[in-house]
């Protein structure tokens, strides 16, 4: 047998016990065999159970496992970190538990919250550096820790409760459609529920619009009073949340003094 | 040429973190898992920073899957490089096995037959890892609930001949000898005294545990006396190595596996004298 063979066999073995691939390893080999089944699928269920911490404690161990196992056979893992085998994980639950959205929303909270922990660093601007800004033209480069999902459901309450060793509230349908943001701040990953407008914002800064853009769009929704003073609220939350690591273009030094007029007027 | 290095180290396990960063744990090394800091950013690769200021590191990794038969993965190469590249470490070390095939990754250190495609897959495997890396790499050999047949070799005849053909070194686990030896049934110090050990640059020594049928590799035990024999038989005839306590799981207080360590430094100054 050539040693991609016998590799294939291995493979089928593990991900879906296929005895006569394990016949072909060998005839003496069913008690390593074994142990190397156990070995795949017990280490495969310990990554989502470290992973998936809080989804755990909310749906019972025994749960958790069963949904696991139908995980373990329906993703075999395909990256060089075990640390990638979560990524599908939510989608299992929300297959498994229809009725039940937030299970897979607080899948998705433990899991961004496990990603947020490794992004790339990026070192937070503070209020300061965004002085002498040009307002028309500056685009705001976000964290790329940061995740966005929509939620139907207050799993950000019971997420945060879970964390806290606190009862859980009971779930709720969340009263507006509204967002949720995971990031990383100086002080560790941080969830936390957004409104739809707020996470609206977010998105469309990352895909590159300008600041002045997201104003616009906000008195549009809003009207001018609520749009300006809602969008004044997110640069400051944003800010406080070490969410902004960069503004884009930079300021030019003859243009200095006008921008900051600028920025003064349309964050007033 | 700078002498090769010697000391005692231990594994670097979160647990103990705070003592490594916090004061000075007397070892000379400490060894992580590459894979653990193989990301973006963060808190671990920041950890292994401040590590790296005070002690010599040792990258140990788990899944560069030596022996796969379609080859190596070039994005894993690339993320290890990168991490040698800041860390500077002592040893870039992975195991004789594979995990990894046509973009499935067992995450498990899977048994090879010792036969000669198997030794031209490792071969150009291990020539592949060392261009991309820029290192010679140590392998170690494993641990095994198979002995693969047919073979053409044993395992410290393949050993050997990946040293000859691609020049790399030897990660010597003590533990693993001795769980395969149990398991397969072979004698350990006929293991240990054909192996070449002019190519040793390191020792592992680390704890197993009964299974039904067979010895299981888990790390999560002291250093049980037979594995303390198979150091003693050795360490007069190893040149200057890295020898180090490995533990993975149920990980106890940094005091007992200093102690364990100490042990280990007792048996290596005994090879001294007994040597010379």
């Amino acid at each position: 047998m050539s040693l991609l063979a016998l590799q294939r066999d291995m493979r089928a073995w593990l991900t879906a016990q296929d005895a006569q691939a394990a016949g072909r390893i060998g005839r003496d080999a069913r008690p390593g065999l074994l142990i190397y089944q156990n070995n795949y699928r017990a280490q495969l269920a310990a990554c989502l159970e470290a992973i998936f911490d809080r989804t755990r404690a909310w749906m019972g161990r025994e749960a958790f496992l069963a949904a696991a196992s139908v995980h373990i056979e329906r993703v075999p893992p395909s990256s060089w970190t075990l640390d990638a085998y979560g990524a599908d994980f939510p989608q299992t639950l929300a297959r498994l538990h229809p009725e039940d959205p937030e299970i897979a929303e607080l899948a998705w909270i433990d899991l961004t919250l496990d990603q947020a922990f490794v992004t790339m660093d990026a070192e937070p601007l503070s209020p300061a550096a965004l002085t002498g800004v040009d307002w028309d033209r500056a685009v705001l480069r976000l964290s790329p820790s940061l995740s966005l999902a929509s939620q139907t459901t207050n799993a950000a309450a019971i997420w945060s409760a879970l964390a806290a060793r606190a009862p859980p509230p009971p779930v709720e349908a969340a009263a507006a459609l509204g967002g949720l943001r995971v990031w990383r701040s100086r002080q560790g990953p941080r969830v936390r529920a957004i409104e739809a407008d707020e996470a609206r914002a977010l998105e469309r800064t990352r895909a590159g619009a300008r600041f002045a853009t997201i104003c616009d769009d906000a008195v549009d929704r809003l009207g001018a009073d609520e749009g300006v003073r809602r969008a004044g609220r997110w640069l400051e939350s944003w800010l406080r949340d070490d969410l902004i690591v960069g503004v884009f273009p930079e300021c030019s030094p003859c243009l200095a003094a006008r921008c900051l007029d600028a920025s003064q007027a349309r964050t007033r | 040429m700078t002498a090769p290095f010697a000391g005692f180290g231990l594994g670097l396990r979160k647990p103990h973190y705070a003592a490594f960063l916090e004061g000075d744990v007397a070892v000379d090394f400490v060894e992580v898992i590459s894979e653990n800091f193989m990301v973006d950013g963060g808190r671990p690769r920041e950890i292994l920073r401040q590590v790296r200021a005070r002690y010599p590191v040792a990258l140990h990794g788990v899944s560069m899957s030596l022996g796969s038969a379609d080859g190596l993965d070039e994005r894993y190469l690339a993320r290890l490089r990168d991490l040698i590249d800041e860390i500077d470490p002592l040893f870039v070390s992975d195991h004789l096995s594979w995990s990894r095939i046509e973009g499935f990754n067992a995450h498990d250190l899977l048994p090879l037959p010792y036969t000669l495609e198997a030794l031209d897959i490792v071969c150009a495997n291990i020539d592949r890892a060392q261009r991309a890396l820029g290192r010679c790499l140590l392998v170690e050999n494993p641990s095994s609930y198979i002995d693969v047949r047919p073979a053409d070799m044993s395992e410290w005849q393949f050993l050997e001949a990946i040293c000859s053909r691609t020049g790399c070194q030897l990660l010597l686990d003590l533990n693993n000898v001795f769980v395969s030896a149990s398991n397969h049934g072979f004698d350990a110090l006929t293991y240990l005294d054909a192996l070449p050990l002019d190519r040793v640059r390191q020792i592992h020594l680390a704890g197993h545990s009964q299974g039904r049928a067979m010895l299981i590799d888990t790390h999560d035990q002291p250093v049980p006396d037979a594995v303390w024999r198979l150091y003693a038989h050795v360490a007069p005839r190893l040149g200057a190595v890295a020898t180090m306590i490995e533990r993975d799981d149920d990980i106890p207080p940094l005091a007992e596996l200093l102690a364990e360590l100490q042990t280990a430094r007792a048996i290596a100054a005994q090879a001294i004298q007994v040597a010379a």
